[in-house]
Order: structure tokens, then sequence, then C-alpha cells
């Protein structure tokens, strides 16, 4: 039996996961779970796809049934924001001044929407983050052809093109690097992608965001940096996001720096873990700081932080372990499929390993320091793409990955 | 245990056929999951668990 009180701030994929893993590894005190939306946990990644598309209503995102959470035995705050956390009393504050003393906290508030200042309450301007947000661009875009202007080409905007496009509506994406995505993925996956949005009638356009035109409450058009000005009756902002930990500042015993920084097992201080795109724990295997906004490492990351809660609270008899994933991502757009594994982020050196725009297939290796961190493919059989992972999953000599990658691709 | 699938929320990441290679495969032709024994033996059990917690779209119900 445990008696006392575990609350995790986040009521997302990584807040789910870790309340699972904390009622399975034998917590059966109070277990809060605080969410500052007021749904029940959802799926975010069909956001920017099946949801935005039409193809599914908002109830096929729900993550778990109602009798599956009641069965978790919650005391679920939803629609309640966390204010504060002091860390060396394991206290948080709710917004109504509520104050709940805790023998663990686990952080997994995510990230929010970066946005332009002063667009609040325009018509037309548009974030992609939460289901609200979705539901919202989502009926925007369920109706006439419009002229939409996506600011910003990573992974968020890419799909969210690729489907308004499929829609369509008159797509135009801005970016500040010509290539899509290509400061995450490189050269040669960019020039895929390039093709792709250029063959289904984006248009791609250089250029960064500077504000937008607005006439009567109504958004109609954008200007870039450069004193040129885009026409848009749409407009989503999607330039990145920022980690939630606003609510953490007050607090300088955590560091707050890109995300809340952890230790390799999570830890943020004693009794305090956090998880999911807001940790930026210190990952051995790559011997950096890591924050990855990627659907996977929510679970994964939820599942470690909570069982090394329990092993310091002594509820269970295990010793902490370091969270060393293996991350993995993947985007869809055309009905094309990109899986990485590994990291991506940060990388020094990118190679393209195999390019075939026609038959959008593609493979590239990614590296720091000498040392081969993240594989990327597109096009190529499940069981050629599973076999990537153990490229990476150490990072290793650059040559050696190298060779095992062309290997795997049957490239040049 | 019975295992069971939400082929539509299936993202073929895979991560199911590397965890429990003895229960989940995927199609050749775009990756779904394709599940090769809904009612696996206890040796399988714990690595059915860990692949329906990490699957990233939530397509796999693990039944008791």
């Amino acid at each position: 039996m445990t008696d006392g009180r575990i609350a995790v701030v986040g009521a997302s994929a990584a807040g789910l996961a870790a309340v699972e893993a904390l009622r399975r590894g034998g917590w059966t005190g109070a277990l809060t779970l605080i969410g500052d939306e007021p749904h029940l946990p959802y799926d975010r990644p069909p956001l920017s796809k099946q949801l935005l598309s039409g193809d599914w209503q908002a109830d096929r995102l729900g993550l778990r049934t109602t009798d599956q959470l009641d069965a978790l035995d919650l005391d679920l705050r939803l629609g309640t924001r966390a204010t504060a956390l002091d860390a060396g009393t394991r206290t948080v504050t709710l917004a109504d001044g509520e104050r709940l003393a805790c023998d663990g906290v686990i952080v997994a508030t995510g990230v929010r929407a970066r946005t332009l200042p002063g667009v609040a309450g325009t018509a037309g301007i548009h974030t992609l983050r939460t289901l609200d947000d979705a539901l919202g661009l989502q009926t925007w875009l369920s109706g006439a052809e419009r002229r939409l202007v996506v600011a910003g080409n990573g992974v968020l905007g890419c799909e969210a093109a690729a489907v308004a496009r499929e829609l369509g509506h008159k797509v135009t994406l801005v970016g500040r690097d010509p290539l899509p995505m290509r400061r995450l993925v490189g050269d040669g996956t960019g020039t895929l992608l390039a093709t792709e949005h250029e063959r289904h009638g984006v248009r791609m356009l250089t250029g960064v965001l500077d504000g937008v035109e607005t006439a009567d409450g109504h958004v109609t058009g954008v200007r870039l940096t450069d004193g040129s000005t885009l026409p848009a009756d749409t407009v989503l902002v999607a330039i990145g996001s920022e980690p939630a930990v606003d609510w953490l500042r007050a607090d300088a015993a955590l560091d707050t720096t890109d995300g809340l920084r952890c230790d390799e097992f999570c830890a943020a201080a004693p009794g305090i873990y956090a998880a999911g795109d807001v940790a930026r724990w210190y990952h051995p295997g790559h011997g950096r700081h890591l924050r990855i906004e990627h659907r996977m490492n929510a679970t994964e990351q939820a599942m470690t932080a909570a069982r090394n809660l329990l092993a310091e609270l002594g509820v269970t008899e295990d010793e902490r372990r370091p969270f060393t994933p293996v991350p993995y991502f993947w985007s869809d757009q055309y009905g094309m499929k990109l899986q990485a594994y590994g990291v991506l982020a940060g990388a020094d050196r990118a190679e393209t390993v195999l390019l075939d725009a026609g038959e959008r297939r593609v493979a590239a290796l990614y590296g720091r320091d000498g040392l081969a961190t993240g594989v990327l493919a597109a096009g190529l059989p499940p069981r050629q793409i599973r076999g990537l992972r153990a490229v990476i999953a150490t990072p290793g000599p650059w040559d050696e990955a190298h060779a095992r990658l062309l290997a795997a691709v049957g490239g040049e | 245990m019975n295992i069971t699938l939400d082929e539509d929320k299936c993202c073929a990441a895979g991560q199911c056929v590397l965890v429990a290679p003895e229960v989940f495969d995927q199609r050749d032709e775009d990756g779904i999951v394709v599940l090769l024994d809904a009612q696996p033996p206890a040796e399988q059990h714990a690595a059915v668990h860990e692949a329906a917690a990490i699957c990233p779209a939530a397509a796999i119900q693990v039944h008791a």
C-alpha cells in the first residue's frame, strides 16, 4: 500500500502514459492528473493529418475510453492550469490557488505553438497545436476555396500544406529555408519534399514572417521581413513551439532553459521528473542533453520517469534506470511516409545515400562529431526500414554506419 | 490475452514488430500492422504489453 499523492502535470500522451505506468508500478495513493485543456487525453499527430483533412472526427482521437480512465482511479483535473511548482516541498499550485502537497511530481506540460504578437482575435489566423486549434482550422478549410499561407516549412507546416492542397485550396508555403524541412532532414530529403509539394501545386517561397495585414478584423495578407506581402484569407502560423515551462520559472532550483533540464533518469530535482516534449534530459548514449518533440518519446519517457520516481520513493525495489531511447518519428505528406530513427537535430553532417524523386525513395544518414546519430528513409519496404534502426541504435563511427546503411538500402 | 488492432489508426511505425516479432508483422505494401497471433502464449505477454504501450498511434488494444 502507498498513501500520499503523486501529481502528473499535463494530460496528453506523456501524462497519460505516466499515470498508467505509476498504477502498473504499484502506486496506490492519490494520483492527480492535471490538464489545461478541457478534453480527455487525445492524440496529437492526427491533428495535422486525418483530423485536418476531415477524414476523422474528434472522437477518434481519444487515447483511452472513459472506462479505461475510470479504472486508473485518478483525481482528474481537466481545464485546470498549474501555475507553480515548489520543487523543495514538492508542492504544485493550481490556477484557483489550491496547493497540492505531493510525494512526487511528473512534469509533462509539453510545448505551446509560437505565434505572432497582437494577432489574437483576428479572423483567419491559426496555429495548430491543440484539438481546438485543429477543429478551428478544419472548419475554416472545409468550405469554399481559401487562399492559405502557411508560415513555416517545418514538419507541421509541410503536413498542413499537403492536407490543405489535397482539399483543393490555394496554398503558399513560406520558410526561411528554400527547401521544406531542410534544417531537420538536409538537402536530399528536402529536395524530394520540394518536388512533391511543387508537383501537387503548392507555391513555395523563401521568406520570414514579419506580420499580418488585416481589414475589419480579418486577415488579408502576410508581410515578410523583406517588405513583400502575400495576399491571404487564411494563415497558419507554424513557426515552431516553445516548451510550456512558464509555470516553473519561479523556482530557481529548476533550469528551464529550453525545457525542464533533467538528468539521465529524467529527474529535475529529488521527487521531480519530466517527460515528453517539455523534458530536456541527458542521454548518456549521445553524451548531451536532448529534448525531443516526437510522439513516441512522450510515451517511452513517461514510462521511464514513472518507474524511476517509484524507485526513488521506494514503492518498488527497482534501481533507477537511465533513459536511453532510440528516438523515432514519422511524417506523412501526399501519401508518402518519412521515417527516422535516432537523432537528426543538431547534426553537423548529413549525407543522402539514396534519392529517387520519381519513385519517392530516399535514405540519408545524419551525424555529429564524427559519429552517426540518425537515419531517415522513405519509400522502402517496411522490413528494410525497420532494419535501419540497428544502424544508429548506438551512435558509432560515421564510416561504419554509412557502409551499413548503403548495404541495407542497396545504394551506390 | 486477446489482442485487437485498429488498422485505420496504424501509422506503420513498425515499433510493435521490433518489440514483439512473434506477434506482429507489417504488410509489405504499406507497412500496416498484421496480427500474427491474437492470443499469444504467456511468454509473449510482456512484449505485447510493451508494444501496445509504445505504439505511437495507440492502435493496439490488449484485453485480459
